[in-house]
């Protein structure tokens, strides 16, 4: 997307970026996370954690905007984000 | 690097986790919701106190790091009176299932509405005896098959929100656990709320009663929460009927103001015994 003008503001605004963590031991596979990741940052991996369950892996990290919906939906409280921040970029 | 730690390890009672709940339970959300809810409050965390009774959801209070009361089966609303009368300064959080406070616990729920008792119900409600093999409840809808209605269940189930708003609650809502940050709202105005709040989480039970209904993974359950939720905020808590695959109807159904219990007690004892009194 081209500005036709750098934007008076940009120096003010930062683009919210979640970096998710993941405690692979608690997770039971349920697959919530994945199915309701609205910017489908996750998927399901093919690794097992001890119990036997595939716990999911961060596909695509600069998609998330740090929402938190996985964070909420998460029954195993096996999944958290560290809010970051990112510049605003003008091409 | 610092060990990795959930935010929310804090309020929880770390060396009991994983919790026994099934892959695809929603009670995790639920308490997620819940303490995700409480910490917004602002509430004084030395002054609340959770409640549960007997079963799945019941487990709720041994996994909460604050004070926390697990009670006989039914009882949670008895026990969360007498807490309440011995120290009115605590917020009390009853946290419990359809089973054990709609089933053998349906009078204590009624006479805590009717009394307008000042405290907070969790209800939720996957329509079945989860923990002892999915047998039929109180909530269960006509025709869901379970353990002991292989046929399809042939009984009325109870509809809650009706229940509490006839009983006199001031504050009933119901949510499905997968609308995480409508219930987190939910719960916050439940916990502000003087007098008989009821929230109604409804959660899928994979094991023993989605598997019968044809939904068999907790994201079928989900997926048909997505589908077939629909809100609507102050809704006739009589038509909020929950049928087996028709809708859900969500919000809140009842939001009023009602002197409560204590308000009573206070007022009439100052009455009686004048500066004697306590």
């Amino acid at each position: 997307m081209r500005y036709w003008r750098k934007p008076l503001d940009i120096e003010g605004l930062k683009i919210p970026r979640g970096n998710i963590q993941i405690l692979k031991e608690r997770c039971k596979g349920c697959g919530f996370c994945v199915e309701f990741c609205p910017q489908h940052v996750l998927e399901v991996s093919e690794e097992f954690n001890s119990k036997g369950y595939h716990p999911p892996y961060v596909k695509d990290g600069d998609g998330c905007v740090s929402c938190g919906l996985c964070e909420m939906l998460c029954p195993e409280f096996a999944i958290y984000r560290l809010e970051e921040e990112r510049e605003v970029q003008v091409l | 690097m610092e060990p990795e730690r959930h935010p929310m390890d804090d309020l929880l009672r770390e060396d009991r986790l994983p919790h026994i709940w099934c892959s695809g339970c929603g009670i995790g959300t639920a308490v997620t919701c819940f303490i995700s809810a409480l910490l917004k409050s602002g509430l004084d965390l030395d002054k609340v106190a959770v409640v549960s009774g007997i079963g799945c959801t019941g487990r709720v209070a041994g996994y909460i790091k604050l004070d926390s009361f697990h009670t006989t089966h039914g009882r949670a609303i008895a026990f969360a009176t007498g807490l309440k009368l011995a120290n009115p300064e605590l917020k009390v959080v009853i946290f419990s299932g359809d089973g054990d406070l709609i089933a053998i616990g349906g009078n204590h729920f009624i006479h805590a509405a009717r009394r307008n008792i000042d405290m907070t119900v969790i209800c939720v409600n996957n329509f079945n005896y989860g923990m002892t093999g999915g047998q039929v409840g109180p909530t269960t809808p006509v025709g869901a098959r379970t353990t002991t209605s292989p046929y399809g269940c042939f009984e009325h189930p109870f509809n809650i929100p009706y229940l509490a708003a006839a009983s006199g609650a001031v504050y009933v809502a119901r949510w499905t656990m997968l609308h995480v940050r409508r219930l987190e709202r939910s719960i916050g105005e439940a916990l502000a709320k003087r007098g008989f709040s009821l929230v109604e989480v409804i959660a899928p039970c994979p094991t023993n009663y989605g598997r019968r209904q044809r939904r068999r993974t907790g994201l079928d359950s989900l997926k048909y929460y997505h589908q077939k939720g629909v809100i609507k905020h102050g809704a006739n808590p009589r038509d909020v009927d929950i049928d087996l695959d028709g809708e859900i109807i969500e919000g809140v159904f009842v939001d009023i103001e009602k002197p409560t219990f204590s308000d009573f007690c206070q007022e009439g004892l100052s009455r009686a015994m004048g500066n004697r009194g306590p």
